[in-house]
C-alpha cells in the first residue's frame, strides 16, 4: 500500500504530464504483480465493484463516533466526498482509534482486507471497519475510505496511464489500449496473463480505439477546400463499432462499454452475415424517416434484461459509417475515401431493414455546406460530420481529419432559483445550479446546469449565493431571484418525468445575463414553441 | 442589556459610543487588527494596539488619527472600559474586553490558538458574552502543528532544484508567519513579492525574528531562481508575474487547503494546511474556556457551530451578521 499511496501522492500533487508518467513508470517497475493489474484498474476506473456503499461506511463511523447525524451531513455536503470526509474526521479525532498500521499489499488490501463487508450486519460491520482502519496507516485512510466506497479517482488520464505501461514493458500504447479496452476486475486473470507478457494473442474482438472528430475552427472555411472533403450527417445516437468474426459479435460502444447485450436486434442481425467485419457507425433509434428521441435510446442501456416491450417500442437500427475490417483484412491504413468504396460494395448487398449505411451529402461549395447544415434539426441530426477524404483511421482526435459543424443550441433565458454545492473540484462551492422559466407568475424549474461560467464568475456568483439563500432544504438553497442565465441545450422534449412537463438535453449555461431583470426570463410557452417546431 | 450591537454601520457600543471594526466610516473606531475586512478607510479615529499601529498607517494613511495601546491595559470611553488583549491572529491583533456595569463582553475579531512566532500568544478573557468568529467551524477542520507544517514546506523546497518554488499566502500575517517559522529550520534567503516587502519589514523592525528576505524584483533579469523559495500572495498565481519564473513548482499555505477539492480547483500542486483562524476544536475550547453564558457567532460556518454548540454543550449561541469575512479563498 505504501507504493501506491506514495505513487498517488505524487501523481495528485503535480500538474505536470512528465511528472505523473514518471511516478507511474517508477510504480510500474517496484510494485508486485498483483498490485499492478489493481493499480492499472484502479487508475483507469475499471473495478466495478464497491466493497461498501457510502451510505453506510457513513453509517458505521456515524455509529462508532456518536457525531451527530445532522453534523456529519453538514461536513459532507461542505467536502464533497464521503471517504475524504471521513478520513478528516478521523484526523480531528473524531472518532477514537488506536492505529497499529500493518503494511499490505495493495492486492491483499483488495482481495482479502476489502471484501466480503456488504453481506454483514450492522455490529460486525462496525467492528470490522474499526479493525481495518485500526490497521491501516492514518495517511492512508483517505485512500483506504475511497477503496472502500469505490471512489478511488486521480487526475490522470487513460493516455498516461497507457503511456506509463508502453515505457516499462515496451510494447505500443496502442496494443496496451487494445489489451485493457473493456477490461474491468472480472477480467483479472486474463490480466495477470498480460502483465506477465502471456497476453493472449492480439487478435481484434476489442473495438479499434475510434476514430474522433474535432470541433469546427472558424479559419476552416479559409483553409480547406471543399473538393477534399466527404460530408455526412451527424447522428445523435450511441456510436459503436460491430465486431463479427465467425460467430462471435461484439457491440462496443466509444465509451469502451461493451454493450452487445443492450442491442440483441443488432447482434442478430451480425449473425446472418457471411463476412467477417468491423464496422463503425451509430445506433439509433430509427423512427418513420428520421431517429427517435434519445431517451428512447438511452433506456436501452443500463437495464439487465429487455423486455419484449422495449425491443418493440423502440427497434433500434445501426448506422453505418466506416468499414475498418473484412475477413481479416485491416483497411484502417487506408484513406477514407478508399474505404468508402469497401463500405458501399459491403452495403449494397445488405438487405437487412436495421441495417443503414450512412449518406454522403452531396455539396460544390462552403456555402452550400453551410446551407444545408441549416436543415439539420428538421433531419433529426445534430449537424454536419465533414471527414477528409485523405484521412486515415486513427486513434482519438487528431486534428484536421473529421471534423464536426453543429448546428447551434437551443436557448432560453431562464431564472436562478436553486444551488447546491459540487462535488470533488467543486466541493466547498456551489456549482450546481437549477434554473427556472416563467408559467404564468410561478417559476417553474426546468433545467439543471453545471458549466458555463468560468472560475471568477463561479467565485462571484457563490458569493452571491451565501448570502441570498431564503432557505435550506438539505444541501439544497433556495435563492432570492435575482439573476437570469441564458441556458443553452442540445434537444428539448415532452417529459412526463419533470415538474415542467419539458426535459431538455445537454443543457450549460451560456451566459450571464446581467442586463435583464427577472421579469424578463422566457416562460415555459416559450418552451413549448421549441418543441412544436421541431416535431 | 446589550453593551453591543449590530447596527448598518458595524458592531456599536452605546455606553461607550464607539464601533468595534466598522465598515463605515464612523468617528470612533476600536480596530481589532489589520485585514481590510476589520480595519477600513474613512474613519475619524482608531484605536488600536501598539504593535498594530504601524500596521494600520501603513494600509490606512501614515496621517490618520490614532490612539495606540498596550494590551491589557484598561481605558475608558464614556461608561464603557475597554481593553485589548491578545487574539494570536497576527502581530498586533487583539480581541475587545467591553465592561459596562459590571457585564463584561469580549469581541474577538479573527483569532487562533496554534502557536505562532510571530505574533502574541491568543489570552483567554473570561466573559458574559463572546463575539466570536466561526470561518473554520466544521470538524473536518483541524490543524497539524505549525512545526509539521513548516517542515513540510522545507522539505518541498528542499526537494526541488531543477526550478524555483512558489509558494502563495496573504502579504500580511500568513507570510511573516511562514518567514518566522522558517527561521527555525534554516538561514537560506527567501524571495518576495513586491507586496510583501512593507509588512515583512514592519514585522522585522518590532523584533519578528525571521529568515533573510529580500526582493525578487530586486534580483538580475538571468537570475533563475533554482532551488530558491519563493512567496507571493495568491492574486500573483497564474497572473503575469508568475511568466518570470521556469518551471516552478506552485503551493497554496491556508486553512482551505485541508479539503483536496479546494487545492485542486485553485490549480495548485501542494497545499499546505495553514490557518490564522481557529480549527473547529479550538473554537469549540475557546468558546468554552471563556465561560461565556451567550456566544454571538460573526463569519463563517456560524450555522454548523451555532447548532452545535446550542444542541451539544448547552450554550446559548446566535448569529450575527457582520460584514466580515474570514480567510478568503483565493
Amino acid at each position: 500500500m505504501q507504493l501506491f499511496a506514495e505513487m498517488f501522492e505524487k501523481v495528485d500533487q503535480t500538474t505536470g504530464t512528465n511528472e505523473k508518467v514518471a511516478a507511474l513508470v517508477a510504480y510500474f517497475q517496484k510494485a508486485p504483480l498483483h498490485d499492478k493489474v489493481w493499480a492499472t484498474l484502479l487508475l483507469r476506473g475499471r473495478v466495478k465493484r464497491s466493497p461498501l456503499t457510502s451510505l453506510r461506511m457513513r453509517q458505521v463511523f456515524q455509529r462508532l463516533s456518536g457525531t451527530p447525524r445532522w453534523l456529519m451531513d453538514e461536513c459532507f455536503s461542505h467536502v464533497g466526498d464521503t471517504g475524504e470526509t471521513l478520513a478528516l474526521l478521523m484526523n480531528a479525532g473524531m472518532l477514537a482509534l488506536d492505529p497499529k498500521p500493518k503494511e499490505r499489499s495493495l492486492n491483499e488490501w483488495m482481495t482479502e482486507e476489502l471484501v466480503g463487508l456488504r453481506t454483514l450486519g450492522d455490529e460486525d460491520l462496525d467492528r470490522r471497519l474499526l479493525e481495518i482502519w485500526n490497521s491501516a496507516h492514518p495517511e492512508h485512510w483517505f485512500l483506504i475510505n475511497k477503496l472502500l466506497t469505490g471512489s478511488f479517482r486521480v487526475g490522470v488520464s487513460e493516455k498516461l496511464v497507457l503511456k506509463a505501461l508502453s515505457k516499462v514493458t515496451g510494447d505500443s500504447e496502442s496494443v496496451w489500449h487494445q489489451w485493457l479496452m473493456g477490461k474491468s476486475d472480472r477480467d483479472f486473470e486474463e490480466l495477470l496473463l498480460t502483465f506477465q507478457g502471456q497476453a493472449p494473442s492480439k487478435e481484434l474482438l476489442h473495438a479499434i480505439p475510434f476514430c474522433l472528430a474535432s470541433p469546427l475552427e472558424e479559419s476552416f472555411f479559409v483553409n480547406e477546400k471543399p473538393e477534399d472533403y466527404f460530408a455526412e450527417w451527424k447522428w445523435d445516437g450511441i456510436r459503436s463499432q460491430i465486431i463479427k468474426k465467425g460467430d462471435q459479435i461484439f457491440i462496443w460502444s466509444r465509451g469502451e462499454e461493451m454493450v452487445t447485450e443492450a442491442f440483441p436486434e443488432i447482434a442478430q442481425m451480425a449473425s446472418t452475415w457471411a463476412e467477417d467485419v468491423i464496422l463503425d457507425g451509430e445506433l439509433l433509434v430509427w423512427g418513420e424517416d428520421k431517429p427517435r428521441d434519445f431517451n428512447d435510446l438511452q433506456q436501452r442501456l443500463g437495464r439487465k434484461k429487455l423486455g419484449p416491450d422495449i425491443l418493440k417500442k423502440a427497434p433500434v437500427s445501426f448506422m453505418a459509417y466506416d468499414l475498418l475490417h473484412l475477413n481479416g483484412e485491416d483497411f484502417t491504413a487506408l484513406t477514407l475515401a478508399e474505404r468508402r468504396t469497401k463500405l458501399e460494395s459491403f452495403s449494397g448487398t445488405r438487405t437487412h431493414p436495421r441495417y443503414r449505411m450512412s449518406q454522403l451529402v452531396e455539396f460544390t461549395s462552403w456555402d452550400q455546406v453551410k446551407e444545408l447544415q441549416l436543415q439539420s434539426r428538421e433531419l433529426g441530426t445534430e449537424g454536419l460530420m465533414l471527414k477528409n477524404k485523405h484521412s486515415l483511421y486513427v486513434t482519438g482526435r487528431k486534428r484536421g481529419n473529421w471534423w464536426k459543424f453543429k448546428v447551434q443550441p437551443y436557448t432560453l433565458d431562464a431564472v436562478l432559483l436553486y444551488a447546491q454545492a459540487g462535488t470533488g473540484k467543486r466541493s466547498n462551492l456551489f456549482t450546481d445550479y437549477t434554473f427556472a422559466l416563467w408559467h404564468g407568475d410561478k417559476l417553474v424549474p426546468f433545467a439543471k446546469a453545471y458549466s458555463g461560467l468560468d472560475n471568477k464568475e463561479i467565485e462571484e456568483l457563490d458569493r452571491w449565493i451565501r448570502r441570498n439563500t431564503l432557505e435550506k432544504f438539505g444541501p439544497v438553497r433556495s435563492l432570492k431571484t435575482h439573476h437570469v442565465f441564458e441556458i443553452a441545450f442540445e434537444g428539448i422534449a415532452n417529459s412526463t418525468r419533470h415538474k415542467s412537463g419539458i426535459a431538455v438535453r445537454f443543457p450549460r449555461i451560456l451566459r450571464w445575463r446581467r442586463d435583464k431583470t427577472v421579469d424578463a426570463a422566457d416562460k415555459l410557452e416559450d418552451a413549448q414553441k421549441l418543441i412544436e417546431a421541431h416535431v | 442589556m446589550n453593551v453591543v450591537e449590530l447596527t448598518n454601520s458595524g458592531l456599536y457600543c452605546a455606553a461607550g459610543d464607539f464601533y468595534i471594526d466598522p465598515w463605515r466610516p464612523v468617528r470612533d473606531s476600536i480596530i481589532t487588527h489589520g485585514h481590510s475586512d476589520h480595519a477600513r478607510v474613512g474613519g475619524e479615529l482608531y484605536h488600536c494596539t501598539k504593535t498594530s499601529e504601524p500596521i494600520l498607517r501603513h494600509r490606512l494613511g501614515a496621517d490618520i488619527l490614532l490612539r495606540a495601546y498596550d494590551y491589557g491595559k484598561p481605558f475608558k470611553m464614556k461608561d464603557a472600559t475597554v481593553s485589548f488583549h491578545p487574539a494570536g491572529h497576527v502581530l498586533g491583533s487583539a480581541q475587545v474586553r467591553v465592561e459596562v456595569n459590571g457585564e463584561v463582553w469580549v469581541i474577538s475579531g479573527d483569532y487562533k490558538r496554534s502557536p505562532d512566532s510571530s505574533c502574541e500568544p491568543f489570552e483567554v478573557v473570561p466573559c458574559d458574552t463572546f463575539i466570536s468568529e466561526a470561518t473554520f467551524g466544521l470538524p473536518v477542520y483541524a490543524w497539524p502543528t505549525s512545526q509539521a507544517v513548516a517542515a513540510d514546506i522545507f522539505k518541498w523546497w528542499q526537494e526541488y532544484k531543477e526550478g524555483p518554488s512558489l509558494l502563495f499566502a496573504y502579504a500580511f500575517g500568513k507570510t511573516q508567519r511562514i518567514l518566522s517559522e522558517l527561521g527555525h529550520l534554516t538561514d537560506q534567503t527567501v524571495y518576495l513579492h513586491g507586496s510583501c516587502e512593507t509588512l515583512t519589514k514592519i514585522y522585522r523592525d518590532q523584533g519578528i525574528k525571521m529568515v533573510p528576505t529580500k526582493l525578487v524584483s530586486d534580483m538580475p533579469k538571468e537570475y533563475k531562481f533554482n532551488g530558491d523559495l519563493v512567496l507571493a500572495p495568491p492574486s500573483g498565481h497564474r497572473s503575469s508575474w508568475m511568466k518570470r519564473f521556469k518551471d516552478p513548482q506552485t503551493a497554496f499555505a491556508s486553512g482551505w487547503m485541508q479539503i483536496r477539492g479546494n487545492r485542486r480547483r485553485r490549480g495548485y500542486e501542494r497545499g499546505f494546511v495553514l490557518s490564522d483562524h481557529a480549527d473547529w476544536k479550538d473554537l469549540v475550547s475557546t468558546i468554552i474556556q471563556t465561560g461565556a453564558k451567550r456566544v454571538l457567532l460573526t463569519h463563517g460556518n456560524t450555522d454548523t457551530l451555532e447548532r452545535y454548540l446550542r444542541e451539544e454543550k448547552h450554550i446559548q449561541a446566535e448569529p450575527l451578521a457582520t460584514q466580515f469575512e474570514g480567510e478568503a479563498e483565493a
